[in-house]
């Protein structure tokens, strides 16, 4: 009997596995703690020099070079509308591919690339922040804190804050 | 559509680059009817066309090739002369053919038509008058000898009569080397070989097994010396026709981008290492950066050149054209072309293609006027078109000049007036110049009768944003009564460019070259006595122009710099152009001009219309590239009254058209009008208690002041409605000062186009245009304010509104 409940967890589990990643590079914004798929990260950077781009909207945070190539840094606590990152801060880039081109996540820090256990997952609570909500795509249920998990589409079709000075 | 075969594809292409080069040997036909090498080449053409397709079982295609080809046979061996009529019916035949390929292409058959009429008429054409013909002489190569035999052969003996009396070797080897092409075209399985027979008749190959060919060689045996002769001089013919072929390469233009990307970062990559070069004493290690560095830049020009293409691929089908237009509008047209061989990057010659042909249809169509009205004028009948392209500081320049009627002014005004595009107001006060420039809106057209061709007004402003999409310019002069010239320069190069680098607020920026005229400096006593302001706006004065001045710091929303509190003794100013507005810009510091590779800008930033671009700086670090259109546009946008500026131009009135956010409200139950929102400092609402009287005028207390109202009913020529309960008004921000305008309700912000119809004018009132449905008048403030006298005042508490 034993064996046989153990199947039937097993079955749901790899069904549920079919659809989510099992290893996830996650970060931290503020309070909140966030994975992506690792088939999605390109490569994770420590600060880099930016320049600002004046008039964008208030999610970019300025531009870099990353070997040649100059991609678009978005600030993740403005794109949830979190208290801005303090001055002299030095956030950590995370690479990913998003939308078809190539942006970095400015975040307050990394932790590990972590396999979850599916069984875990549930569907965004109602109950979050609706910025967060627009851009998570479910969360699992850590020992201690809840992984949300991100799309990074979602970043980048949102809705920017009109640019100022 | 269907899949097509690699191989229909290759034929396509193939044919499709022939027919080009027919259409352009038969308008030299029409130069040079007496050319023989002009009618080989178009039979060659044609001969081709209809052996490869053949090949492919593309029986329409074949058999109306093989009509036309029957003609230029006759007309090759001057059996026929060239008449006009022959040329017209040719171009036909490269109309259906280029027709039926279009068809394969897109589905796979050549299409219903059988196009019998043209068969007939090129049969028709190729009738000898009175079928009597001279044979052909003895001593003529015996290619010519063959096809006249094929001649008679393939229309089954219509109009060759075959010397009757002696036979001639001659006349027997015809019957060889037909036969013998004949079964070879039966047999062959290359198209190239097919080509090569055309030429090269192979008596002296294989497997040809007519039973008429055998026969002929047995009974003429001790001739075999005779036909070697003309064999060798068809052979010598065979490998020149290769070498044409094999100079030149077919490539894959993904791979030249490609090649061109990489380019571009080995570019990037010289830039810093040049910097670091710079720092170094090693000698070796500078002599070999400066090695790369000239490797770098050869490659550089070298792989440029790959994707360089002469203008003439973008000037070929113009003749054409300009023939077909002027034989439709019943004009005569001389065009001349200068500087075909100029080049231009490849994509460049795709994107002019479409913008050419359209100048080049409305200088027939509407500039270049009918022999009669020339000849009135004095002007010889045909009008002369004429083209010149060149390379001038790192741009190519095309010109396109007329000598017809010119642009006529007052025409253009009546149709700028008519179709509501430009205000008479700023007609008023436009130049002539100015005044040209209107046929670049959209909308706009002159053509008294939209013909098939022009007039439909999508023109003239889909050229331009054509044009200036590759980052080209586009301009127009003209004349009344003697031409109109359009010139056109386009940046040489898309990927890399020049820039001038400068800095403001401690970042640098780029500022393409093409969009730069020239760098002033105005230091101590000038900064008093050449920049003015007006209404707000800053200009300088350059060489007795007023120019517009916008500051870079402020255009980007970046902290002002201290020129403008505190008095610092130098202003640098970049003089710039876009969209044929030139302002100055200033900057705080002017660094050098260096080659930019062109990186584009993420999604996020697309909107901003202020950089084109971003790009890496030799040291790393990223710098943005300006879009001087964007920047120029932006800051018409936030200025919103255009009238303000004494050196705007036409382009200005284009605001107009684009979506604006207006706040409607209503003056009185009956009358709606609307401000632009970026007017509307704050929408209040006072109790009618409040109000207050001074100085003659309606007023309330405001945050520590006292505002003025104007009743908007009265202003506007109404009575002064009695206030009971609540009034409702906009305040509008006057210099330090503000101003209230009272309205009877507001209705709603929105985000609309424009179209101002200046039809009820009354003071106070820009025009009407109608907004949701409803026509809504749009309010002048500062006429109002002018006529209620209401000039900035600034007391310290109206300093408290900031």
């Amino acid at each position: 009997m034993l064996r046989l409940e153990e199947t039937t967890e097993t079955s749901r589990g790899a069904e549920l596995q079919k659809s989510f990643a099992k290893q996830y590079v996650t970060f931290r914004v503020g309070k909140l703690f966030f994975g992506v798929d690792v088939a999605e990260v390109q490569e994770i950077i420590r600060y880099q020099a930016l320049t600002p781009v004046p008039l964008a909207p208030s999610i970019v945070r300025g531009l870099v070079n990353l070997r040649g190539q100059i991609i678009t840094a978005i600030d993740m606590r403005a794109l949830l509308r979190m208290d801005s990152f303090p001055p002299d801060s030095t956030p950590m880039n995370v690479v990913i591919r998003a939308a078809g081109e190539t942006v970095s996540f400015l975040v307050d820090g990394i932790g590990d690339v972590i396999d979850v256990d599916a069984t875990t997952y549930e569907p965004t609570p109602p109950t979050v922040n609706p910025h967060v909500a627009k851009i998570i795509d479910g969360v699992f249920k850590l020992e201690r804190q809840l992984l949300l998990i991100i799309k990074p589409d979602a970043c980048l079709t949102i809705n920017p804050l009109p640019g100022g000075a | 559509m269907t899949e097509i075969d690699e191989t229909v594809r290759e034929f396509l292409v193939e044919s499709m680059e022939n027919l080009g080069h027919l259409d352009q040997e038969l308008i030299a036909l029409e130069e040079r009817p007496d050319d023989p090498q002009v009618i080989n080449h178009i039979f060659r053409i044609v001969h081709t066309i209809k052996g490869t397709c053949g090949f492919f079982e593309f029986k329409k295609l074949e058999a109306v090739s093989h009509v036309g080809e029957n003609l230029l046979d006759s007309l090759r061996d001057r059996r026929i002369v060239v008449s006009q009529d022959i040329i017209t019916a040719l171009l036909s035949l490269s109309d259906a053919l280029r027709t039926m390929l279009v068809n394969i292409e897109q589905s796979g058959a050549e299409g219903e038509e059988l196009y019998e009429a043209l068969r007939a008429q090129l049969a028709a054409l190729n009738e000898v008058p009175g079928k009597k013909s001279s044979p052909p002489p003895a001593e003529s190569s015996g290619t010519t000898a063959a096809t006249a035999g094929a001649t008679a052969n393939g229309q089954g003996g219509s109009n060759q009569a075959f010397p009757s009396s002696e036979v001639d070797t001659s006349d027997e080897l015809e019957k060889i080397f037909l036969a013998a092409r004949d079964e070879f075209y039966a047999y062959s399985e290359n198209t190239e070989q097919a080509q090569v027979a055309a030429s090269t008749d192979p008596v002296a190959s294989q497997s040809v097994s007519s039973p008429a060919l055998s026969a002929t060689l047995e009974t003429k045996g001790p001739e075999a010396t005779a036909d070697r002769a003309p064999k060798a001089a068809i052979q010598s013919e065979g490998p020149k026709k290769s070498e044409i072929a094999d100079s030149a390469l077919r490539v894959d233009v993904t791979l030249l981008d490609k090649l061109m990307n990489l380019v571009g970062e080995l570019v990037l990559a010289r830039n810093q290492i040049i910097q670091f070069t710079k720092h170094q004493n090693d000698g070796a290690f500078v002599r070999t950066s400066q090695r790369l560095n000239l490797i770098t830049s050869e490659l550089q020009e070298g792989v440029m050149r790959t994707r360089m293409q002469p203008i003439a691929n973008a000037w070929n089908k113009l003749p054409r054209i300009v023939r077909d237009m002027a034989t439709l509008c019943g004009k005569k047209v001389l065009l001349e072309m200068e500087g075909k061989e100029t080049e231009l990057d490849k994509t460049i010659i795709e994107a002019i293609k479409d913008p050419l042909t359209h100048i080049i249809r409305n200088a027939v169509d509407h500039g270049i006027e009918s022999p009669e009205r020339r000849l009135a004028a004095g002007k010889r009948p045909e009008g002369t078109l004429s083209m010149h392209a060149f390379h001038e500081g790192g741009q190519v320049i095309i010109e396109i000049a007329d000598d017809g009627a010119g642009m006529n002014v007052d025409l253009i005004k009546k149709k700028a007036l008519d179709k509501g595009i430009v205000s008479e107001d700023r007609l008023s006060r436009m130049t002539e110049q100015e005044i040209h420039q209107i046929v670049f809106l959209p909308g706009f057209s002159t053509a008294e009768k939209v013909t098939n061709i022009s007039g439909r007004g999508v023109g003239m402003d889909v050229v331009r944003s054509n044009i200036e999409k590759i980052g080209g310019t586009v301009d127009i002069s003209s004349r009344f009564g003697q031409g109109t010239s359009f010139t056109i320069k386009i940046p040489l190069t898309l990927a890399i460019i020049p820039g001038l680098i400068v800095n403001a607020a401690g970042h640098r920026y780029a500022i393409p070259q093409v969009n730069l005229l020239e760098l002033v400096r105005i230091e101590g006593e000038q900064l008093d006595t050449e920049l003015e302001e007006v209404e707000g706006a800053m200009f300088y004065r350059l060489r007795g122009k007023l120019l517009p001045i916008l500051h870079l710091r402020q255009e980007l929303g970046l902290p002002p710099g201290n020129f403008e509190s505190v008095e610092t003794s130098v202003l640098n100013i970049v003089v710039v152009r876009a969209d044929n507005h030139q302002f100055g810009l200033v900057v705080d510091a002017i660094y050098d001009t260096e080659e930019i590779v062109v990186k584009p800008l993420g999604k996020l930033l697309k909107g901003v219309a202020s950089f084109a671009g971003a790009t890496i700086m030799g040291d790393g670090r990223v710098a943005l590239i300006l879009d001087v259109a964007g920047i120029g546009r932006q800051a018409q946008i936030n200025r919103g009254d255009t009238g303000g500026q004494a050196d705007s131009d036409v382009d200005g009135e284009s605001v107009e058209h684009q979506k604006r956010k207006l706040l409607i409200f209503e003056v009185n139950e009956e009358q709606r009008a609307a401000i632009p929102l970026e007017q509307v400092h704050r929408l209040e609402e006072f109790e009618a208690k409040r109000l207050e009287r001074a100085a003659g005028r309606i007023v309330v207390q405001y945050r520590n002041g006292i505002l003025p109202l104007i009743d908007l009913q009265e202003a506007l020529g109404g009575d002064r409605p009695s206030y009971t309960d609540a009034v409702r008004a906009f305040v509008y921000q006057n210099g330090d000062s503000y101003v209230g305008f009272v309205v009877r309700r507001i209705v709603d912000i929105v985000e609309h186009e424009v179209n101002v119809q200046a039809h009820y004018r009354r003071p106070g009132l820009l025009g009407s245009a109608i907004i949701q449905g409803v026509v809504t008048d749009l309010v002048d403030l500062q006429a109002l304010m002018d006529a209620a006298k209401l000039s900035a005042t600034s007391t310290s508490e109206a300093a408290c509104f900031a």
